[in-house]
């Protein structure tokens, strides 16, 4: 069961929500849509679905045209980021319900009900109404009726996000055992680049209604194509500094001069734009080759046990992401040190002209 | 540290009381007060006990009425329950024809009960009156001054028209806080729009029903106004529901005793009824349906 868009755009009254997508998942694959809001992620789930019909392209599965196809005559399910239930049917009846309409005998609904909630862990709760359960357990019923049904397509939009993040990382490791026994095609939207990585599988990178790459999620991330993919793709974004390259130095913005590493050398002379991740930065020298950076605090943000520092000088702001819980007064100069063989290059549109060898080069 | 008691804040409920006691509990009282009593003038008055409760209980006109009174209420909400979730699932959801067919339901509901009843008894007219006019025309002898039946079906077609909206109203509104995912996923399930109906609006919309129910019970329990205009209870005593035999009784014969005890018992027809479908409605929500799509 494979499932294929081709050149899709979505036009609702003169807005485009999809632009130009075109994305082939195999079947047994566990797929990421990574986006921000509004970036078109539901839209593109809508038109695989077949909720939706694209204004142009094709829609294949299996091979075969469905572009038209409504979704009654499709065989996909969904879980949506409210938690969507039949509210006057017990659990048990709910997960039921997708058997019941296509006719399935009593005895392998029971059979198929009771094994799905087992393996959500709502087994003990099939006799409640959905509303007496916890949000977590209704998100599970919820989607035992989606996976209960053996879809070809199994859609999660946000399924997460109303929930605490304790739960969510439960799920995701539960979401990940589940399919792995699956020959369907899952596709999971969200906003967090944590929970695709977490997800493992591939990913698909959105933005404004584009495909910016898609591939397999290590690869996405450490291999992007363009300054969009790697800044959807990391939390905090990368940061971003501009600079000139001639002969066998890099002047950036801000004035500085360095001279480029080994791996760099080859770059042609030229205005670039120099990509460092956020956890690359560090407070000490890590190796030779570290470019030092004089900067002051804007702020530092603590989040559990990891600090989310802002640093600017007169040309740059920088987000470095630190390890462990670090206090810093506002103001107070701080000396960064970036591995220049971490960093990633690329031109002025946007196009990756360098990727950190140790990554595979480009 | 030792609490301080300030016993101020009862000065805050104090005005609450006053209104509460002179728009509810004197009233009320007066009531009361008069249906244990036989007044004659301002000084000759006799304590009669329970005598007026039991006569007005066993006055076969008032048993009448009140069954009469059942079988209106009942009638209109078996009929105004069910067109009202019909009409609030056809009209459009969004767009200016929402507003349109917003407003044209709604205008039964701005007319001021008096109103109604004399446009219906135009409307009812056999010279002038559309409808009126029109049955006689097509052959059928309608008239309400001389026929039980034509009255009746007229006093609750007319209540229909004028309350019907209501019950569209408050089902309109429920049935736009369901979120439309519900719909998507039941149209992933392949759910089927009587599944859509029975298993995501109906559930839905309960709350709103129990008030709906509640409330166009109650309103039409005390029906007054509109059948005063339309028949003025006849023919005979047909139409005659209980607000216009307490109203004859007592603005008509000045039977002030007799009509305070017929009020209590009226009211509390109506608080017990109310109560009864209150509790039945809220039970009904707790079981659990047997299951199935």
């Amino acid at each position: 069961m494979s499932l294929i868009l081709e050149n899709i755009d979505r036009l609702v009254g003169g807005e485009t929500y999809i632009n130009d997508v075109s994305l082939e998942l195999q079947p047994g694959s566990f797929n990421a849509l990574l986006g921000r809001t509004l970036s078109g992620k539901t839209s593109l789930m809508r038109l695989m679905a077949g909720l939706d019909a694209p204004t142009r392209g094709r829609v294949w599965m299996n091979g075969e045209d469905v572009t038209g196809r409504s979704v009654r005559k499709r065989n996909v399910s969904m879980v949506y980021q409210q938690f969507i239930n039949y509210p006057n049917l017990s659990v048990y009846d709910n997960i039921a319900s997708p058997l019941r309409l296509a006719r399935v005998k009593r005895r392998e609904i029971d059979r198929r009900v009771r094994e799905i909630a087992e393996m959500l862990h709502i087994a003990p709760f099939l006799d409640r109404l959905p509303l007496e359960l916890s949000g977590g357990q209704q998100q599970r019923t919820a989607m035992g009726r989606a996976l209960v049904k053996d879809a070809d397509i199994i859609l999660f939009d946000e399924p997460l996000v109303n929930l605490d993040y304790k739960l969510r990382e439960e799920f995701r490791d539960e979401l990940r055992a589940v399919f792995a026994e699956r020959n369907c095609i899952a596709v999971y939207a969200t906003t967090e680049p944590a929970e695709a990585l977490a997800l493992g599988g591939n990913s698909a990178v959105l933005h404004e209604g584009r495909l910016v790459q898609y591939g397999r999620t290590e690869e996405v991330y450490h291999r992007p194509r363009t300054i969009l993919s790697a800044e959807m793709f990391s939390e905090p974004p990368i940061n971003i500094i501009d600079g000139c390259v001639s002969g066998t130095e890099v002047t950036f913005d801000s004035g500085w001069h360095f001279p480029l590493d080994d791996d760099l050398r080859a770059l042609p002379a030229g205005e670039y734009r120099f990509g460092v991740r956020a956890s690359h930065i560090s407070l000490t020298p890590q190796a030779g080759d570290d470019i030092e950076m004089r900067m002051s605090v804007d702020l530092a943000e603590i989040s559990g046990s990891e600090t989310f520092l802002h640093v600017h000088n007169e040309r740059v702001h920088l987000t470095v992401h630190l390890a462990g819980v670090h206090e810093f007064c506002v103001d107070a100069p701080v000396t960064l040190y970036v591995p220049t063989h971490k960093v990633y290059v690329f031109d002025r549109e946007g196009a990756v002209v360098h990727i950190p060898s140790h990554l595979g080069g480009i | 540290m030792t609490k301080v008691r300030n016993n101020h804040a009862w000065w805050l409920i104090l005005p609450m009381l006053l209104l509460v006691a002179f728009s509810a509990i004197i009233p009320l009282m007066t009531v009361v007060n008069y249906s244990v009593q036989d007044v004659f003038d301002a000084n000759t008055r006799f304590f009669t006990g329970t005598e007026w409760f039991r006569e007005m209980l066993n006055d076969p006109a008032l048993q009448a009425a009140v069954l009469r009174q059942f079988a209106f209420s009942l009638t209109v909400l078996a009929i105004e329950v069910p067109l009202g979730i019909g009409i609030a699932l056809l009209m459009p959801k969004k767009g200016w024809q929402a507003s349109a067919v917003l407003i044209l339901v709604t205008m039964p509901l701005l007319i001021p009960w008096n109103v109604v009843g004399s446009i219906w008894q135009i409307f009812t007219r056999g010279d002038i009156g559309l409808m009126g006019w029109s049955l006689r025309e097509l052959g059928y002898g309608y008239n309400i001054t001389a026929s039980p039946v034509d009255a009746w079906a007229t006093i609750i077609l007319m209540d229909v028209w004028h309350w019907t909206p209501l019950i569209a109203l408050l089902c309109y509104s429920g049935l736009r806080s369901i979120p439309d995912a519900y719909y998507q996923a039941a149209r992933i399930d392949r759910a089927s729009q009587w599944s859509v109906f029975r298993y995501i609006q109906l559930p839905k919309l309960t709350n709103v029903l129990v008030i709906g129910v509640l409330l166009r019970f109650m309103h039409s329990f005390m029906i007054y106004a509109e059948p005063f205009v339309l028949t003025g209870g006849g023919p005979g005593s047909s139409t005659t529901f209980l607000s216009q035999s307490l109203t004859t009784m007592a603005i008509g014969q000045q039977d002030l005793g007799p009509s305070a005890a017929f009020s209590l018992i009226y009211f509390l027809i109506i608080l017990l009824v109310s109560w009864v479908f209150y509790t039945a409605i809220m039970n009904m929500q707790k079981d659990k349906p047997d299951g199935g799509v």
